[in-house]
């Protein structure tokens, strides 16, 4: 399977590939590790990928004003091995780490993995659950997309054709933070059956400060279980109250049947990995 | 269709090649320049037969475009013997019998060595993960972890 002619550019600065993506029908190329087979299905055919593989200044991690950013190029090996993200931010460190398969992540971006819109990639969930900020340049600058308004529907994001995914932004980690991805796949490589991330904050006398719950492949987008984290504001982190949020992001997800198991099996999948994601959450943000 | 002139390093052996932008690396190799070492199996990013290293990491060649590796270093399985002798990598599998039919090999190979690259004393549970991507349907990975435990050894040995 060959994908169908298109053309390439391989701009080396961002201003340049934002000109470039206002040819018709032009395309980023990120990582590839998803459109490329999809053009080699003729499931997807731009006329021209604009390659950001050389765009130097678009892979970058770092803490900085309140935030961990993170350049849209990033790959997701990079993610899985930083030791800033290994220590600080152990609920993205699980999701890099689950993404696809170790080849695949040499090459495979957080930027793109963020802006297919495709409700089985793990970062979507994840950044729901951080309350994450994404950055989009276009010809007219450059504007910041809240994460709960970024998945519009199947593989549709807020981005418009002619912008580009340039930073996905995290609230720096505080002091009683903790989060966690659990993602049940049938063999490594494929997606998620459901996956849950969880991301809490407590006080100091233990109760759930702040609470993001997002689920991975259970709708037309990733989910943010909003009911659920409502719930949890202000109590305790009792096993009861655990158990009755996950309760809540079950009947929060939408599940349709497929190889990977029935609506009621994932449904009940989602609650169970919900209680796990939030007790081990729990555990990190105490310190554990 | 745009045509574009690359410059790539293979195995150490400067190639320049005027290719197509829809040119997938694995045809570059395979087709234009006959290394048919490199395998194509599942065609759609899946199997790991087809893992070359570009620029010392390994990559599904299928799954990148020739005009992507312009002014890179890829290395395929032709690159592993220097001199005629086997890299400890290929020894390892040809001891520890890592293959059967051997159609995953070169895709294990050039993940499993670029891991000696950066961690030349693996646990076995370090070297399940990294070639986690590569799939075998005849040994059950058994004697291929065995193999990369001998590569690691022999590698010790010579350091």
């Amino acid at each position: 399977m060959i994908p169908p002619t298109f053309d390439y550019v391989a701009p080396k600065t961002l201003s340049e590939a934002v000109a470039a993506l206002g040819q018709e029908n032009a395309k980023v190329l990120a990582g590839g590790q998803s459109l490329i087979p999809l053009m080699r299905f003729r499931l997807a055919s731009p006329a021209v990928l604009v390659d950001l593989n050389r765009v130097e200044s678009l892979s970058y991690i770092e803490e900085k004003g309140g935030w961990l950013k993170i350049g849209s190029m990033t790959r997701e090996s990079a993610l899985e091995h930083s030791s800033l993200v290994r220590e600080k931010y152990p609920l993205l460190a699980d999701a890099a780490s689950v993404i696809s398969d170790p080849i695949v992540r040499n090459m495979g971006t957080v930027g793109g993995n963020l802006a297919n819109g495709d409700p089985g990639n793990d970062h979507p969930a994840t950044m729901l659950a951080y309350g994450a900020e994404v950055v989009a340049v276009g010809p007219k600058g450059e504007r910041v997309i809240p994460i709960a308004s970024f998945f519009v529907g199947l593989f549709e994001s807020a981005l418009a054709k002619n912008e580009i995914l340039t930073e996905v932004r995290i609230p720096a980690s505080k002091p009683r933070s903790g989060g966690a991805y659990l993602k049940l796949e049938r063999k490594v490589g494929d997606f998620a059956t459901a996956a849950v991330a969880a991301q809490v904050e407590l006080d100091a006398k233990g109760k759930f400060k702040s609470v993001g719950i997002g689920l991975t492949n259970v709708g037309l987008t990733a989910i943010k279980a909003t009911a659920a984290e409502d719930f949890l504001k202000g109590k305790d982190s009792s096993d009861e109250n655990i158990r009755k949020a996950a309760q809540l992001a079950a009947d929060a997800a939408q599940p349709v049947a497929d190889v990977r198991g029935s609506e009621n099996y994932k449904r009940s999948l989602v609650k169970t990995y919900t209680v796990r994601a939030l007790r081990l959450a729990v555990q990190r943000a105490k310190g554990g | 269709m745009s045509t574009h002139h690359i410059h790539v390093t293979i195995n150490g052996k400067a190639h320049e090649a005027d290719v197509e932008s829809r040119l997938l690396l694995v045809h570059l190799l395979r087709e234009n320049l006959n290394m048919t070492g490199t395998h194509i199996g599942c065609d759609t990013t899946s199997c790991g037969a087809c893992t070359v290293q570009l620029n010392g990491k390994p990559v599904k060649s299928c799954t990148v475009l020739a005009v992507q590796a312009d002014g890179m270093e890829v290395k395929t399985v032709e690159g592993l013997a220097t001199n005629g002798k086997l890299h400890a990598i290929q020894e390892g599998f040809h001891e520890k019998h890592g293959l059967q039919c051997g159609f995953c090999t070169p895709g294990m190979m050039m993940t499993s060595s670029a891991l000696l690259e950066q961690n030349p004393h693996p646990t076995e549970d370090e070297i399940r993960h990294a070639i986690s991507g590569n799939l075998c349907r005849c040994t059950g990975y058994m004697n291929i972890v065995k193999a990369v435990q001998y590569a690691a050894d022999k590698m010790a040995e010579g350091a």
